[in-house]
């Protein structure tokens, strides 16, 4: 009796100490996040002194006003949004389609057309290759940059075929009988049965589209195809200031924003739609790395 | 009319005869049969040719003296010369050094504290209390790096938070700039590394964690045992094989920095702590121009990749039985 008393309290005392940590874990998580946050919501002159840490000193909208008159920074997150929604689009659905052809039994060549892709998984030519056949293809300084080098991958496309293998054949049986082909069964059966991993890699592809800046450095020169991350790539490395400076004077004359606070403003605006979008795709990404680390 | 088809596929696959006229025949009108599918599947095969194939070929002007000028097969062979000229650089002992520094220090605090995450979060009785630590825990894996690249600059500011609060307890005198000194570089990577991908890193352990069966975790109890022994005798020999998968992974990655992080935080000021394999690829091709010399280093890295992933996959096989492929 006496010793499971003292088994409790020790548990107890586990159980405290266990949650204490996980709080401490989610404070050092989001607190970074809050105080950029805190910082674009303050007056940017006021807020150069520092010391802004939990709520805004002197609470302005001025920094996001500037942001939405620039049009250098409108049409960067044009140009992600862009991206993000045709690029995500291209990769699900030729990524899928091929998925598609390689997962059914008896596809003359299917085993030489997967040797051909699992190679791709262990070697790659590198950068410098990759930038000369961008040059040759005239992808440089090309909105379709964005777009087509990153259609397909193999590795997608084993998460795609792992779950087309599971769909039962007589759904397809049922449709062939009805004189479809493999073209309008694969659109009209297999993708509305599944919504669940494309939903899973779009929302993976879509994230990396929003996030990439790299492709937008090295093969855009052009600022008016940058994306925003590459925009503020260009602002927050390379401290060039002189889109900043354009911003800042851009802005309706008025003299409280700085460079700083309109930057710390466009971090705001360009990581939102991600985190408001994030609590309800959860379930699926949680659901794809499932599927991921069944596979790899 | 379109049963036809699928009467056919199974007919043909049944044919044991090999060459035969009426093989071949059979062997066409099943090709016929899969047009739609041999276009859905060739036009993959076709990206991969175009998009992974051609750049493996492009790897030959390692081999090469390449300008911008020519193509590639008119380039003249230099056989060795770029890899030579890769052993004699004065930058190649910083270069292996950053690069190694960092992936270690990364592999052994990087790698196990997810798992000791997953193990602690484990622990917690409360479901929604777990579902909520976990939420949060993943948002910084959704960042951008440029946007972690904005936020760190901002803590490490001359005036930021980190600077303050040091000065504020005169453990400093004097404001420190950070990112201009190469010995906080090692520092500021691994810690933003952490920050940003300990709970998503954890995933994969919490989804192996849930498939242990409970029975287990009540017949230890029974047994008497303690939180701390559930977890070291149960919990972890259970995910044993997830551990030594995404191990082999990390090995055969150490040659791989972060590049999207490396390219935000680096700058001229902590280039002898930050100057890694893929920044000096990046920085002798794309911005000098050597095309060739940097695609030798590139190559030099990607077979030493290669190597270290097959080693690494061995090992793994041998001393418990868990293999990628």
């Amino acid at each position: 009796m006496f010793k499971l008393q003292r088994k409790t309290k020790s548990e107890a005392l586990f159980d405290l100490i266990n949650t204490i940590g996980m709080l401490l874990i989610c404070f050092v998580t989001l607190y970074p996040i809050w105080y950029v946050l805190v910082n674009a919501f303050n007056d940017g002159t006021d807020a150069m002194s520092g010391g802004i840490y939990w709520w805004p000193r002197v609470f302005s909208l001025e920094n996001f006003e500037a942001v939405f008159d620039s049009p250098g920074i409108m049409t960067a997150m044009g140009i992600t949004v862009a991206k993000t929604f045709i690029g995500t689009v291209a990769h699900v659905f030729f990524t899928a389609m091929v998925a598609y052809a390689l997962s059914r039994k008896g596809l003359i060549g299917g085993k030489i057309y997967i040797l051909i892709g699992t190679v791709t998984l262990f070697f790659a030519g590198g950068l410098i290759p990759s930038f000369l056949l961008m040059k040759d293809l005239h992808l440089l300084d090309n909105f379709l940059v964005y777009i087509i080098p990153f259609m397909f991958s193999f590795f997608d496309l084993i998460i795609f075929m792992t779950f087309f293998r599971e769909i039962p054949e007589g759904l397809e049986e049922a449709a062939r009988i009805d004189g479809a082909n493999d073209w309008s069964i694969f659109m009209r059966v297999i993708l509305p049965v599944s919504m669940p991993v494309l939903a899973t890699i779009a929302l993976f592809h879509g994230v990396f589209q929003w996030n990439d800046y790299f492709t937008g450095m090295i093969y855009i020169n052009n600022t008016d195809l940058q994306p925003i991350q590459t925009y503020l790539y260009r602002v927050v490395a390379q401290s060039s200031s002189s889109q900043m400076v354009a911003a800042v004077q851009g802005s309706s004359g008025t003299k409280t924003v700085t460079s700083q606070s309109i930057k710390l403003a466009t971090m705001v605006v360009t990581t939102l739609p991600i985190v408001f979008v994030y609590p309800f795709l959860q379930k699926y990404f949680v659901k794809g790395m499932m599927i991921g680390s069944i596979k790899g | 009319m379109e049963m036809k088809p699928t009467i056919n596929r199974e007919i043909a696959s049944k044919e044991i005869p090999v060459n035969s006229p009426s093989t071949r025949r059979k062997w066409l009108k099943k090709l016929y049969t899969q047009r739609h599918l041999q276009t859905m599947a060739l036009l993959g095969v076709a990206w991969m040719i175009i998009f992974n194939y051609i750049p493996m070929y492009g790897v030959i002007i390692a081999f090469k003296e390449f300008d911008i000028i020519h193509t590639i097969s008119e380039a003249p062979w230099v056989g060795l010369e770029h890899f030579r000229e890769f052993l004699e650089d004065e930058n190649l002992m910083n270069v292996i050094k950053n690069t190694l520094g960092i992936s270690f220090i990364k592999l052994i605090i990087g790698f196990p504290l997810p798992i000791i995450f997953a193990l602690f979060l484990n622990e917690i009785r409360s479901v929604r209390f777990k579902k909520f630590v976990q939420t949060i825990s993943y948002l910084p894996h959704f960042l951008s790096w440029v946007v972690l690249g904005g936020i760190l600059a901002t803590w490490l500011a001359d005036v930021g938070i980190i600077n303050n609060i040091l000065l504020w307890l005169h453990i400093i005198d004097q404001p420190i700039t950070y990112l201009a000194e190469p010995s906080y570089f090692w520092t500021i990577i691994i810690s933003s590394d952490l920050w940003k991908e300990l709970g998503w890193s954890a995933i994969i352990y919490l989804a192996a964690i849930s498939s242990v069966s409970p029975e287990m975790y009540e017949a230890a109890t029974i047994d008497g045992a303690g939180r701390f022994q559930k977890m070291w005798y149960i919990t972890l020999p259970s995910i044993k094989s997830t551990i030594s998968i995404l191990f082999i992974l990390a090995i055969s990655g150490v040659l791989n920095s972060n590049f999207d992080q490396i390219l935000v935080l680096r700058n001229s000021l902590n280039d002898s702590a930050s100057n890694v394999i893929d920044y000096y690829v990046y920085q002798t091709g794309i911005i000098s121009g050597r095309y060739s010399y940097s695609a030798a280093v590139g190559l030099i890295k990607s077979v030493i990749a290669l190597i270290l992933l097959l080693v690494a996959n061995k090992i793994s096989k041998k001393i418990n039985d868990t293999s990628l492929f």
